[in-house]
């Protein structure tokens, strides 16, 4: 099947090109992170991890965000997603590429990465998410793979792969709920130490997953008339609407807590994201408003039928919670984590310049992966007649 | 007769190359014998304890100079670079009451002591978060309590910084070379990309020497046995008032400080 990357249109290659150049951007500016190490970055003492590693995190969910077609597919023979699945697995595949990019890039010593398997630690988390997310990578190629050269033989994929399939749908909730305990297990991070992480991170991977996956497709739908159906858009915009809701939820029961009970360590994050602390507002602030103001935005949208039905405002709907939750996941989590810093002071945290290339970088390596993958799908659906 | 002579034959020359191989095994220990380091031993001088600790006298360090002398001990001897931003590496380094112990907040403190300086270093916890999440074992706990770093296994994830509530390590974002202004060739200094922090001078221990820091403070650091009842620290502690930091975690410190 690979060979249908070698046949596309000029738009197609252009397209590749324009990823490439991007990413030989990102790949400029690592090549300068490795000859002067991670003091390119913005990073610091007391904020250890940037850009780069909540950019994994949030990727994780991204990749987990699949299993919002597998199940109702496989759990609930719901037929209508079944056009559909191919393109969110080779998402998932191409997400957890993006995760693996990011850790490496977020390494001081990334030629020494194999001591993870060399000394393999069963107590630390990090140990067990590198072997969840191989594992992912595995199952999701793997069954990608094989239902899709099915579809272009025009048989039932074979019987075995259904055990792969139901074990990615268990897989997919264990890799991000292995990444929230990367965080939810550290004491003295009053931001992470909480037991609904995980719930958090699974609400809000499950709205943003799929919402980009959807922004991807009405865009394909676009670009080369591939059409998931008008029922399986709907269906998807409602598990869209009810996660985010569920994750706006959640994120109001830790504002309770920590404003109710009146822990200091508890309230100190959270005011801090959103009014600064000790009378020191730092630039997230904006961010964080704009995050709420939209999350909000993103549910008056979605909730009400008739303007969740309407495919012109759809799109907008979607963008705005992709933001919102980028906001809140790829950018507030990290930042309340390590703010205020163990001696309960401020310590400003931006990414450089270099950071944000690499990291714009690792996301058009992703995309290129993915648009390779996608083309490959879609040419077996244009030939087997599933288009 | 035929089974007899080749079960022969396989057993003579099983043994001639069990014997080669033994020939080959003795004379390899020989040589490894003979290898500086080959065998480990630990010196007769060195200092030995079940659970290494600190107990800081803050009474007993009052000038800005005590400190000074304090830290550039432990940063000369230890090759500590001195690096003048966020991303600054330190191994004990001084701060404000409100800073060091963040979940003591009596809000009628004496002024001499809020306002104090207050000596930080690595705790030696006994139940450390950054051994607990390191994942190559890079940060590791001895019998002696000591938590200490394998420099050239870390990969520079910087988990264990996450982890540490204490904010106790560094991490080398660039080379640290050029920030030195000289070398204490007896310690090695590090690359860029991993992480570091106070050792307890493990070190210095094992050639009978007491930390570095505690040297320099005349008597206002002590350092000791916390298992043994007739120890430095036992006895100050029993003698004194301690308290150490963010108690309630669970971490158990293994730095004492009397106020
Ligand atoms: S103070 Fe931090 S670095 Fe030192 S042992 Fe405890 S957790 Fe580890
Ligand atoms: S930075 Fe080094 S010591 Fe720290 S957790 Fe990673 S491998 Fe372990
Ligand atoms: S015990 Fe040794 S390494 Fe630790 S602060 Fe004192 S002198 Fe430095």
């Amino acid at each position: 099947m690979i060979e249908k990357v070698l046949k596309g249109s000029p738009a197609f290659y252009i397209w590749l090109l324009f990823l490439g150049g991007i990413a030989s951007l990102g790949v400029f500016a690592y090549i300068f992170q490795l000859k002067y190490g991670l003091t390119i970055t913005g990073m610091s003492r007391d904020v250890s991890w940037g850009l780069y590693i909540s950019q994994f995190t949030y990727f994780v969910g991204v990749a987990a965000s699949a299993v919002m077609l597998v199940l109702p597919a496989y759990f609930h023979h719901y037929k209508k997603f079944k056009k559909m699945i191919i393109l969110g697995e080779f998402m998932a595949i191409s997400a957890v590429l993006m995760c693996m990019l990011f850790i490496v890039t977020d390494m001081g010593q990334p030629q020494r990465m194999l001591n993870v398997i060399l000394h393999p630690t069963p107590n630390s988390i990090m140990f067990y998410d590198m072997m969840v997310l191989m594992g992912y990578l595995f199952i999701n190629a793997l069954v990608g793979w094989v239902t899709l050269e099915a579809e272009r033989h025009d048989v039932d994929p074979p019987k075995r792969i259904k055990f792969f399939i139901y074990l990615s749908v268990v897989w997919a909730f264990s890799i991000h709920t292995v990444t929230a305990f990367l965080y939810a297990g550290l004491p003295g991070r009053h931001y992470w130490l909480t037991a609904i992480m995980a719930a958090r991170f699974l609400s809000s991977a499950f709205a943003s997953g799929p919402a980009i996956l959807l922004l991807l497709v009405i865009a394909l739908r676009r670009l080369t008339g591939f059409d998931p159906g008008r029922e399986a858009i709907q269906t998807l915009t409602k598990i869209i609407t009810y996660a985010m809701a569920i994750n706006v939820f959640f994120f109001l029961l830790e504002v309770f807590t920590a404003f109710y009970s009146g822990m200091p360590g508890h309230q100190h994050p959270l005011t801090f994201l959103f009014v600064g602390h000790d009378g020191h507002a730092s630039w997230v602030v904006g961010w964080m408003w704009t995050a709420a103001v939209l999350a909000i935005l993103s549910l008056c949208l979605l909730i009400p039928p008739q303007i969740r039905d309407n495919e012109r405002v759809l799109p907008w709907a979607l963008g705005i919670l992709v933001i919102a939750s980028w906001i809140d996941k790829g950018l507030g989590l990290l930042i309340g984590g390590f703010t205020p810093n163990p001696f309960e002071t401020v310590t400003e945290y931006a990414p450089t310049f270099p950071e944000i290339l690499v990291t714009v970088g690792v996301y058009a390596i992703g995309l290129m992966v993915l648009s390779v993958l996608w083309k490959i799908a879609l040419d077996v659906k244009k030939e087997a007649g599933t288009f | 007769m035929s089974t007899t002579r080749r079960q022969f034959l396989k057993i003579a020359g099983l043994s001639v190359f069990g014997l080669g191989a033994s020939t080959a095994l003795d004379a390899a220990d020989a040589v490894a014998k003979d290898m500086p380091g080959a065998k480990y031993e630990v010196g007769g001088k060195h200092l030995a304890a079940k659970r290494w600790a600190m107990v800081i006298d803050t009474r007993k360090l009052e000038s800005r100079e005590d400190y000074a002398r304090i830290i550039d001990a432990c940063h000369k001897v230890h090759n500590v670079p001195s690096i003048p931003t966020k991303q600054e590496i330190k191994w004990i380094w001084t701060d404000k009451y409100d800073r060091v112990f963040t979940d003591d907040m009596s809000q009628h403190l004496s002024p001499a002591v809020r306002e104090k300086d207050y000596l930080l270093l690595c705790n030696h916890c006994e139940n450390p978060p950054c051994v607990r999440v390191c994942p190559t074992k890079a940060t590791f706990k001895r019998a002696d309590g000591i938590v200490v770093m394998d420099y050239h296994r870390c990969i520079g994830c910087r988990f264990c910084m996450a982890g540490c509530p204490y904010g106790a390590r560094s991490f080398n974002f660039g080379d640290p070379r050029p920030y030195l202004k000289e070398v204490n060739p007896a310690f090695p200094t590090r690359m860029r990309g991993v992480v570091e922090k106070c050792t307890f001078c493990s070190e210095r221990l094992e050639v009978g020497l007491l930390p570095a820091c505690v040297e320099a403070s005349n008597g206002a650091i002590l350092f000791g046995d916390l298992d043994d009842p007739n120890s430095p620290v036992r006895k100050a502690l029993a003698e004194n008032f301690s308290i150490r930091r963010k108690p309630s975690i669970g971490t158990q410190p293994g730095v004492y400080y009397i106020v």
